[in-house]
């Protein structure tokens, strides 16, 4: 594992060009170590999905540079050629919602990643097995997807993100649409996962219940980043 | 690798059975317009080679008994049989008809033919053949009539003594059979009440009825009350003989029209069923656009319904070509599942038709290929549609 999880250097995005063009990231600076996870806050529209995207090489930056686990994936171009690779390989995303395939089982919707991956399917379904015994929910190996809780599918979303063991893990308001005790169980296991896989990770939220929990927070207001000490609050 | 097409198809089984189920029963109707023109060729081919004939002379510039209105004399078979390389001769009318049978009507084509000769039934499965000179019938077995039975024909009624099968018109109607005489008698004279008109408008007619020439009005009333026409003769040929000189030798010698088995079948199958086969294509065509159709908008719809998920395997990593394999699979799988139901719902309706419906398997074998290709070009849409899909949307924003 590398010594860098995410290390962004005056990272810009625009959207369009001319007198309709918009800034929605001015100037982003932000790390982020292996087996660290932090807080990324701001109100709509402050640019942290299109932060999130540019992180996730689905859109492309307009400058600036982005390592990730130690790699240059982008220095005012990709660096990587192949970026679904990229996605598939290095990077794991949680979602507000689970977004989990429904007609596969639990351990198959986690599984898919290293099969896609070219990992044979018997050792991708162990890998699964493993992550699903990690974070409490092996039990459900073989339910549906709508036979799941709220929480039991955030988890499964959350070992589909580490089936591929990535350097870093991308998490978009993943404690949304649960309660308290709920959200604060999925941070307790991002906390716990970032430090067994060395992982770092990015939680994008406007929770309040979780917001004490990170020890490092970045605010992001007007496309800028601006770095602050969390409460670190234990959970 | 997981195969995601099946995963998806067994996780909605029913509802994609269902759909497939739909799709089958318009690849049933698909499939059954084709064996209606197979099964009308396949009647016009049985119907010459039923009648045991090897040349039929019809009138000259016509097509023949089939196709087209055509009169000879009934003597003429005589001159005919002594052409060398002739072994058999028959005269045959040949008359579409009406007749009631248990309070219905049921059209028929009515054949009069001569018993031993050319043109009777091919074969019979139920009863025995015509015997006596009048007022017996043979039936084919779709007229619905049995042995034993009797039927009024114009004036007369006829028992049903013999049944045979696959013998019926280009219409499709069903032949019944009957004695040449009795089917002269049927097809040319008139009733009672026209025979009278007729006798007296001859008997006022002073060329006809002149004083001082006695028998002149009886002789011609007596040729207009009989009929001594047929509308085609049969002629089977010697082994060996060469067919195309003989009909040849009637062409020229007896001023007759004489089709070989081959022409007859070019008339039968080329000319006169060409309209309906067109007919039934352009329904084959239309069909397969409207499959085609059908196919493109359920895959389509299933694959918009999973935008999300295809967003999000994008997002994570899946190749396009997993994508669109996905895609095309269910798309086959819509397709063989249709292709199934379609052909035993062709199988198990055929037989009700009223029409012989003839299912090939070769037009099986095709169906399935076309209906494969169909799945696949209508496929694409819904590929190029996923295709497009924007891996972002899963991050959302």
């Amino acid at each position: 594992m590398s010594e860098t999880g995410i290390r962004i250097e005056g990272l810009r995005k625009r959207y369009g060009e001319g007198d309709t063009a918009v800034d929605a990231l001015k100037h982003v600076d932000m790390y982020v170590n292996p087996g660290e996870v932090v807080g990324l806050i701001g109100p709509s529209g402050s640019g942290k999905t299109t932060l999130l995207k540019c992180l996730g090489a689905v859109i492309e930056p307009t400058a600036g540079k982005m390592d990730l686990g130690g790699t240059t994936i982008f220095d005012t171009v990709w660096k990587i050629p192949d970026l679904r690779e990229l996605r598939r390989d290095s990077i794991g995303f949680v979602f507000q919602s689970p977004y989990l395939i429904p007609f596969l089982d639990v351990t198959d919707n986690v599984a898919l990643l290293p099969m896609l991956a070219g990992v044979p399917n018997a050792r991708a379904r162990a890998r699964a097995l493993e992550l699903l015994t990690a974070l409490d929910v092996a039990h459900r190996a073989k339910a549906r997807i709508s036979e799941l809780s709220g929480g039991e599918q955030q988890r499964v979303s959350i070992a589909r993100a580490l089936a591929n063991h990535p350097p870093v893990i991308l998490a978009d308001e993943p404690t949304a649409p649960l309660d308290s005790e709920r959200a604060l169980t999925v941070i307790r296991i991002l906390n716990e996962m970032a430090v067994q896989y060395k992982t770092a990770i990015i939680v994008v939220t406007h929770d309040e219940k979780i917001i004490p929990t990170f020890k490092r927070i970045y605010h992001i207001r007007d496309g800028k980043t601006y770095e602050e000490a969390g409460e670190g609050r234990d959970v | 690798m997981i195969n995601l097409a099946s995963r998806d198809i067994f996780d909605s089984l029913g509802k994609f059975v269902f759909t497939g189920m739909g799709l089958g029963l318009l690849i049933g109707v698909t499939l059954s317009m084709a064996g209606i023109y197979r099964g009308m060729v396949d009647d016009a081919k049985v119907l010459i080679q039923n009648g045991g004939a090897d040349l039929w002379v019809v009138q000259q510039d016509t097509l023949g008994p089939y196709a087209e209105p055509s009169s000879v004399r009934d003597d003429l078979y005589r001159s005919i049989a002594g052409i060398p390389g002739v072994a058999e001769v028959g005269n045959v009318t040949y008359l579409t008809m009406q007749i009631s049978h248990r309070g219905k009507d049921t059209r028929v084509m009515l054949v009069g033919f001569e018993p031993g000769q050319p043109g009777e039934p091919g074969y019979l499965i139920a009863g025995r053949p015509i015997t006596r000179s009048h007022y017996e019938a043979v039936a084919d077995v779709k007229s619905g009539l049995r042995v034993g039975e009797r039927i009024r024909v114009r004036r007369h009624e006829y028992t049903v003594v013999g049944l045979t099968r696959r013998m019926v018109s280009s219409n499709g109607d069903p032949m019944l059979f009957i004695p040449l005489k009795d089917a002269q008698e049927t097809q040319f004279l008139k009733d009672n009440e026209a025979l009278l008109n007729e006798r007296d408008r001859t008997a006022a007619n002073p060329a006809f009825n002149r004083p001082g020439v006695p028998g002149l009005l009886e002789a011609v009333q007596a040729s207009q009350s009989t009929s001594h026409f047929v509308n085609a003769i049969l002629v089977r040929l010697s082994p060996g003989a060469d067919e195309n000189w003989v009909a040849e030798e009637i062409r020229r010698w007896k001023h007759l029209q004489a089709y070989t088995k081959s022409q007859m079948e070019e008339i039968l199958v080329a000319k006169l069923i060409a309209t309906a086969s067109k007919q039934i294509l352009m329904f084959l065509i239309i069909l397969a656009i409207v499959s085609a159709a059908i196919v493109a908008f359920i895959i389509y719809t299933m694959t918009m319904n999973k935008i999300r998920e295809i967003a999000v395997l994008k997002l994570i990593g899946a190749k396009n070509r997993t994508i669109a394999a996905m895609i095309m699979q269910q798309a086959l799988s819509l397709g063989l599942i249709g292709f199934l139901v379609g052909k035993m719902a062709a199988t198990l309706w055929a037989p009700v038709f009223p029409k012989y419906v003839l299912l090939l398997t070769e037009d099986a074998v095709r169906g399935l290929f076309i209906v494969l290709v169909i799945c696949v070009i209508a496929s694409t849409v819904a590929i190029r549609a996923a295709l497009r899909i924007d891996p972002a949307t899963a991050i959302g924003g």
